[in-house]
């Protein structure tokens, strides 16, 4: 039988700490769908989508009805179209993502990841054609998600993918300049790259997957926090194991919904992303955290370390409620979203260094940062390498989705709205890194020993 | 199948009333109730039966919220699977 006690607990953190499945997301295979003709692709490429998701947003909003707590959203990742598309005859693949944009707002999900190719070693001539389709794609959608994976720790980083990335990037700010560059907001890049995760904009439904698959992200920010005020000032220790009660807590949440969504929609459960997932909403901030753990500031000394224990921690509890942990696993550091990393740029302690930095330990890395609409092309290629290298170095996933917001510079912010928040402009360091970038080719994968 | 009905909120005449003739017009057995009122404040959990509904849970759960509403008072329907998920291992 349950205890009062159980049950005051779970409405607490629903009502007063933002706890929520953050998505259910359902991976497609769209393999099946390949055509020469891109009418036809498009076509069967909707089909197929809005058969298998017609039913995915009334069952996530049964779920949470039955069980009093919010899914926050519904989406889809399909196959790297890059990949789906090779056969495709076309010189644009714009006309597929306007497909998969109409197919989201006929199931009703608020975001479909997928626009996205894998170039880690190199690109083949529908890689390209996907990537140069990527700054109209995303200005003249809604919802279409894009992502680009640009080395592993097994290949190396594709540096000509990396160059062209800061091109690719700078025309999508431009071409979406109306919306403060919102289209790059959309796209990410990644090193290690996970086929099975459910954030956006980073979701595709790797090949190695089963034809359709439910994974859900978890949240809880506020859960974390509030369970951390409990125990202020006690030593490591204690910090840690209460990290670990609550995560377990919070991904087993995410568990029952998987399960109960994966049987109702009759789509295999494939895993739980146990990231947490800030909202610009106060009281649902990773910063925050942080600061109850005793760092006065994001970015004062000490935050990589706080970081580090938060990340780890969440992955102890959460790997013990579920025996199928997949996608991101972790805390997610997103400027833009989180309230008081907004706060901690503002007021001088967090620049894009220790940021950084904060991705060598975290979940994921340079994450909704804006930039000047002045920066060059291969600055942002700059900031992309490191990440890259990071990410290659330390066999973790690292990305980087950086707005460079147009017309816009330091000492202003950029404002999106709803789960994508607020932005202010940070520096970036002057100097130049374009000799580097521009020699091309591809950085060799790393020595897998003598780890110093 | 069962259910945690909680309902908090100011006491008033007849919350227990139209809650339960509520749940038993639609199929719903209470199994157990926990009442206390402390400074005016009315705290209720009830433990329902939903093998027998009538109409679907979420309507039911829906339903319940609405009555709260009406009477002033925040009622929440969760499945009682969540608990147990949440804080047994």
């Amino acid at each position: 039988m349950v205890s009062r006690q159980e049950i005051r607990m779970t409405n607490r953190m629903v009502t007063n700490e933002n706890l929520d499945v953050r998505t259910i997301t359902m991976g497609i295979n769209i393999m099946d769908c390949a055509d020469e003709d891109i009418t036809r692709f498009c076509d069967k490429v909707y089909d197929k989508i809005t058969k298998k998701a017609e039913k995915l947003v009334s069952v996530g909003e049964e779920i949470s009805a039955e069980f009093g707590v919010p899914v926050v959203n519904k989406r889809i990742s399909i196959t790297p179209v890059a990949i789906a598309a090779s056969s495709v005859r076309a010189d644009s693949f714009v006309p597929i993502a306007k497909a998969l944009d109409r197919a989201a707002k006929t199931v009703g999900v608020n975001f479909i990841g997928g626009f996205s190719a894998l170039v880690q070693k190199g690109m083949t001539r529908s890689d390209e054609i996907l990537i140069d389709s990527i700054p109209e794609a995303l200005s003249t959608t809604d919802y279409v998600c894009s992502s680009v994976n640009l080395g592993s720790t097994k290949s190396g980083i594709n540096m000509d993918a990396v160059k062209k990335m800061g091109h690719i990037i700078k025309q999508t700010a431009y071409l979406s300049r109306d919306n403060g560059s919102l289209g790059c907001a959309k796209f990410v890049v990644f090193c290690n790259s996970t086929s099975d995760n459910p954030f956006m904009a980073g979701a595709y439904h790797g090949v190695e997957e089963a034809d359709a698959a439910i994974n859900v992200g978890v949240s809880g920010p506020g859960v974390v926090k509030t369970a951390l005020e409990e125990v202020r000032g006690e030593d490591f220790e204690t910090l840690c194991e209460t990290v670990k009660r609550t995560a377990f807590k919070i991904t087993r949440l995410g568990q029952l919904f998987a399960q109960e969504a994966s049987a109702r929609l009759g789509v295999p459960f494939g895993i739980i992303d146990l990231s947490l997932a800030p909202t610009p909403a106060r009281g649902d901030s990773i910063a925050e955290i942080v600061q109850e753990m005793g760092i006065e500031q994001v970015g004062a000394p000490g935050t990589t370390a706080a970081i580090a224990i938060l990340n780890d921690n969440v992955k102890k509890g959460g790997i013990m409620a579920s025996s199928y942990v997949g996608g991101l696993s972790g805390a997610f550091i997103p400027v833009s979203e989180d309230s008081g990393m907004i706060e901690a740029v503002q007021c001088g302690s967090l620049n894009i260094e220790k940021l950084e930095a904060m991705t060598c330990v975290c979940s994921v890395g340079i994450d909704m940062v804006a930039v000047p609409g002045d920066t060059s092309e291969t600055t942002i290629s700059g900031i992309i390498a490191d990440e890259m290298a990071i990410g290659m170095i330390n066999a973790k996933t690292t990305a980087v989705r950086i707005i460079p917001a147009y017309g816009k510079t330091v000492g202003e912010s950029v404002a999106w709205g709803g789960l994508l928040g607020t932005a202010p402009i940070m520096s970036v360091n002057k100097f130049s890194c374009e000799d580097f970038i521009n020699r091309g080719g591809r950085i060799p994968a790393p020595v897998h020993s003598f780890k110093n | 199948m069962k259910a945690i009905v909680t309902v908090l909120g100011k006491d008033r005449v007849g919350i227990i009333a139209t809650v339960c003739t509520y749940l038993s017009d639609r199929g719903a057995n209470v199994v157990e109730i926990s009442q206390t009122v402390v400074g005016g404040y009315f705290d209720m959990l009830m433990i329902i039966d939903i093998d027998n509904i009538t109409c679907k849970i979420g309507e039911l759960a829906g339903g319940l919220e609405e009555v709260g509403t009406d009477l002033g008072l925040i009622i929440r329907f969760q499945r009682e699977e969540i608990f147990e998920s949440m804080h047994r291992i």
